[in-house]
């Protein structure tokens, strides 16, 4: 079997897949919002796209689905794009693509420890690191504001990154295992 | 959910929809860029001024954004109460007087400084949101990726950019048909559904959607390998404008602006505030 | 003088993925400005064939060659699909996927973007080229705002760009209507006069080719070519059939009649296809006995009054249909792209819900059903299956439907098994989804919704991009529910599909019903097939030919067909 590169294949196939990642994570992150118990936050299905495309094409795939995804999603909401988010999630979309290296969802094996590993530290770095100091650089907004803010996102998109990006890896997974075995009964 | 028109870009034929992609994406960055590196209240008024004006030259239906604008004022409203309950001495902090208009409890004290760096942070909000919204109103998505390639971003990133809009409209579709599809099995996604039970839902209309989508992927590639993409180091864009006067002034006019912001903000106050209360 | 173009030398192919080879032994000959029709199921290795001229074979698809095939006496293997781009250019079957550009001007100049081509030349270069497809009006139009048929022309640009020399077609008549077929076809043709060029079609839909002339059928069969020959010849024996190709309507007729067909009977084309008295006096009598027609007379199951419906308020989709469909009917809604036909199937399903007018379900008021109620009374199957699957295991797919209605599970059990019995599926009830082709992946859907046990199914093109064999094979399903009382609406285009196998069909032309009866009267109808985007059916030229009414004449080979059908069971 070939030595997968750490960064993925950056092919055609690759970039289109990563297109309609984005588009993907687009679709979801506008149309599906889940309120969570803490107020005013949405569970955003939408990371576990990042996170499965990190796991299938890599993180430089996943980095641009995260940042093209929200990118667009804020200028299609009008708000006006909200810089410190968008890196925030190309940067939870990186680490979660650095799990590629370490899976192999082609040949239909489930994601390993890594995947978690990986995905934990992208979406803390990501919400408790990245986009609280951008908020704060960038937008003077409290320390107390954006870090309180970012564990309260760190914990939800968390959840459903791992949630959701795991149940579309083992499925994808499962699509891909060999099916000699089988018998009529 | 109601057949959404989105990314219907429509050629008003004014100066700001005449000028290149190019030229738009420059100046959007470089005034969200100014907006971003102050919090001084004049600047961000004047800041707040030319959008305005920018909006109202470019034609821009205010009316039909009214429930934007409105979500957005809410956003706004929470974030402002936020503010006040996490950090009510931020204000204090930062200009380093207090001047008191009222006291709750010792920790709850609405100050003139706390009130001053909230207003200052809602100008500013308002100031980078007509910014965006009018970058999208007035450019033409086709032209989105030859300016991102225009302001050297590697052209294999501007097509995912250019392929995720081209995209977008056919996976909205599938997405709408595969939730009702699935509805009509008996899923329920309402508010009615516990929590848990909504994000299992979710996730089966997520498989079809993803792995359809992923279907198509071999496809296109073929179809974009046989006509040359991606063999040579570089690539023309048929819907790039070229830049012509318009677009020099409109750029140099941002810059400057540009510049002036960070001259005030290095050389003039020194500070990211500008203090009135000293 | 005859100058080789193509030219495959003793040629194999084999995926790497594969153990067997998919192309064998092939020695084929193409010379400069022929047309030739490739045909054959799929999986027959004719798609690979195909690949092999692009370069996406060796280059996309790794494998392993042996023997030679060139083009313009060079090695496909020695060059590169961007240089292969240059000389073959290739139109693929689904021109939506193939639109990369946001609007129809920079998706026909994508091949010059990627060659660096300066704007100046660009651009005039884009506008010649839309001229010659007749849509250079449509330039700033997006993907979404065009026909299947504009999309295809817009594809077709997007290689005449190049100057290309060989035209590839794989399947250019899959997604579209019959009568944008008929113009696709045409197209090709004077194109094909204009700038004299070679032209390679494949495709499985035969009498849609033979429109126009073509010089050349070549019949591929498990990875060899069986056939290789002048149209006539082809026609005359019966080798098509043999391999599961359908034959010209007008031609299986004749040969349903009894009459010899020989090559000096030009069969490749109706207009020219010249039929002795004895033979015409043959196909008659033959017609004559086949005349009964079985009206199936029962209640009105599902009954439409004055629907109308709009998405914007603006334009209306569906304007005042009343229609009725009777229990156990097979039932057609027909109409070309946008008429209104999905809309009406969704108005039916509670997808979207009527401005005016109301839907009754056996006299039932069904106007305050959840689209979950109504989901157990009025199935829909989807286009795509993989639209549809949701589970991993054939047995949970089709159970989940009842699983969320909270249905017992024994009863859950039982009610799958059964249904898995009916669409032959049982054996394989703990396999994964993943390990099915296309079309049983089809069946599962369709388990999925039967399993709900529904008064009416609604399939959205339930044969889309299937060649004949399996088109059979579905539809002969589908007969085999409708025969034990299940009730069937079908949204189609495929004009085969609603003579053969559907009891009645409403026509729909910008939201209103034109027609509204027999299949067989529909496509003899000039004004119908016109309005509708249809295509007279051969049998009609037939008919006329023989001296019959072409109602009666269709009808009498619609029921020599069903009968033989059912014979074969």
């Amino acid at each position: 079997m070939e030595k997968k590169s750490f960064f993925g294949k950056l092919d055609v196939k690759t970039i289109v897949a990563t297109a309609l990642g984005a588009a993907l994570f687009l679709v979801l992150f506008y149309f599906v919002k889940i309120p969570s118990p803490a107020p005013n936050t949405n569970i955003q299905i939408a990371y576990g796209i990042t996170t499965f495309f990190g796991a299938l094409f890599g993180p430089i795939s996943a980095l641009l689905v995260g940042f093209a995804g929200h990118a667009l999603n804020d200028f299609l909401a009008g708000f006006g794009v909200w810089w410190s988010w968008v890196i925030a999630s190309a940067v939870a979309g990186f680490f979660a693509g650095c799990a590629y290296k370490y899976c192999d969802l082609e040949h239909g094996k489930r994601p390993g420890k890594m995947f978690f590993i990986f995905n934990i530290v992208g979406q803390f770095l990501a919400w408790v690191v990245i986009a609280p100091v951008l908020d704060i650089v960038m937008y003077a907004e409290p320390m107390e504001t954006v870090f309180v803010q970012g564990l309260v996102s760190f914990v939800i998109d968390t959840l459903s990154a791992l949630v959701v990006g795991y149940i579309l890896c083992v499925a994808y997974a499962a699509t891909r295992s060999s099916s000699s075995s089988l018998d009529k009964e | 959910m109601k057949k959404t028109k989105l990314f219907s870009y429509v050629d008003k034929g004014t100066i700001i929809h005449k000028l290149s992609g190019l030229t738009k994406l420059i100046c959007f960055l470089l005034l969200s860029f100014a907006s971003m590196f102050t919090y001084d209240v004049r600047v961000l008024l004047i800041l707040l001024a030319i959008s305005l004006i920018i909006s109202y030259i470019a034609k821009f239906p205010f009316r039909r954004y009214k429930i934007v604008f409105i979500y957005f004022l809410v956003f706004i409203l929470f974030n402002f109460f936020l503010n006040f309950l996490l950090a009510p001495g931020y204000g204090e902090e930062l200009f380093g007087t207090r001047h008191v208009i009222f006291v709750i409890n010792d920790y709850f004290t609405l100050t003139w400084e706390q009130m001053f760096y909230q207003f200052a942070k809602l100008i500013k909000y308002l100031c980078i949101m007509p910014l965006g919204l009018m970058f999208f109103f007035t450019i033409d998505p086709s032209e989105f990726a030859s300016s991102l390639n225009g302001i050297k971003v590697p052209y294999k990133a501007c097509t995912v950019f250019a392929l995720a809009l081209r995209y977008f409209p056919d996976i909205q579709r599938d997405f709408t048909n595969i939730n009702l599809a699935q509805q009509a099995r008996g899923i329920d996604t309402s508010k009615k559904a516990s929590l848990k039970q909504r994000i299992v839902s979710i996730s089966k209309i997520l498989l079809p959607l993803v792995f359809s989508t992923l279907d198509r992927v071999e496809l296109i590639s073929n179809a974009m390998e046989l006509r040359g993409y991606g063999k040579a180091k570089s690539r023309t864009w048929y819907s790039y404008r070229h830049l012509v006067k318009r677009d020099h002034i409109a750029i140099a006019v941002c810059i400057l602006i540009f510049v002036t912001v960070l001259f005030m903000r290095y050389f003039v106050v020194k500070d990211l505030f500008w203090n009135p209360f000293i | 003088m005859k100058e080789p173009i193509i030219e495959f030398k003793d040629f194999s192919f084999r995926y790497y993925a594969q153990k067997k080879p998919t192309l064998k032994h092939i020695d084929l000959t193409i010379n400069k400005g022929e047309k030739v029709l490739i045909v054959g199921l799929s999986g027959s290795g004719k798609s690979t064939l195909g690949n092999c001229l692009n370069g996406l074979i060796p280059f996309r698809y790794e494998g392993e060659i042996t023997g030679s095939c060139k083009i313009k006496g060079r090695e496909t293997k020695d060059l590169s699909i961007a240089e292969l781009s240059k000389t073959v250019g290739t139109v693929l079957q689904d021109s939506d996927g193939q639109f990369v550009g946001l609007n129809v001007g920079e998706d026909i100049a994508f091949a010059l973007e990627n060659d660096n081509v300066p704007l100046e030349k660009m651009r005039p270069k884009v506008k010649e080229i839309a001229k010659m497809v007749d849509m250079e009006d449509y330039l700033k139009s997006s993907p979404m705002e065009l026909s299947g048929g504009q999309k295809q022309r817009v594809a077709l640009a997007g290689v005449l760009i190049d100057e290309v020399e060989i035209l590839l077609f794989d399947e250019p008549l899959a997604n579209l209507d019959p009568a944008t077929g008929k113009t696709a076809i045409a197209l090709i043709d004077d194109l094909q006069k204009k700038i004299d060029s070679t032209v390679i079609i494949i495709e499985h839909r035969l009498e849609d080719v033979l429109y126009r002339h073509v010089d050349r059928i070549i019949l591929v069969s498990d990875g060899e070519i069986i056939l290789d020959g002048d149209p006539d010849e082809v026609l005359a024996s019966d080798v098509l059939r043999d391999h599961g190709i359908r034959e010209p309507l007008y031609v299986s007729a004749a040969k349903f009649a009894g009459v010899k067909i020989t090559p000096d009977m030009h069969p490749s084309s109706i207009d020219e296809f010249s039929l002795k008295d004895e033979d015409r006096a043959k196909i008659l009598a033959w017609a004559k006995s086949h005349m009964e027609t079985k009206v199936k007379d029962e209640d009105i199951l599902l009954e439409g009054r004055d629907l109308r419906f709009s998405y914007d308020g603006i334009k209306t989709i569906i304007d005042g249909i009343s229609f009725d469909v009777k229990k156990g009917e097979m039932f057609a809604i027909i109409g070309k792209n946008g008429a209104g036909k999905s809309t009406l199937s969704k108005l039916l399903v509670g997808f979207e819900r009527e401005d005016s007018g109301t839907i009754y379900l056996e006299n039932r008021d069904i106007k305050d059903d959840t689209i979950y109620e109504r989901g157990k009374e009025i199935g829909i199957v989807l286009q795509n299956p993989n639209q549809m699957i949701c589970n991993t295991m054939i047995y949970d797919e089709v159970a989940y439907g009842l699983k969320n209605g909270g249905v017992k599970e024994e009863e859950i059990k039982e009610r799958v098994e059964e249904t898995l019995k009916i669409c032959g599926l049982y054996e394989m009830r703990n396999w994964p989804i993943s390990a099915l082709s296309y079309g049983q992946k089809k069946r599962v859907t369709i388990a999925s919704i039967l399993v709900m046990r529904p008064k009416i199914i609604i399939l959205d093109e339930p044969t889309a991009g299937q060649d004949y064999r399996h088109y059979t094979e579905i539809m002969e399903f589908l007969e085999r529910l409708n025969d034990a009382g299940q009730t069937i609406i079908m949204i189609t285009h495929d004009m085969h599909l609603m003579l053969e196998y559907c009891d009645r069909c409403i026509t729909i032309v910008d939201g209103k019903i034109y027609y509204e009866g027999l299949p067989s009267k529909a496509l003899v109808d000039e004004k119908i097939t016109e309005k509708a985007n249809l295509k007279m059916t051969s049998l009609y030229d037939l008919a006329k030919i023989v001296g019959m009414s072409p109602d009666d004449f269709t009808q009498s080979y619609i029921n020599a067909e069903r009968s033989m059908r059912h014979e074969k069971d």
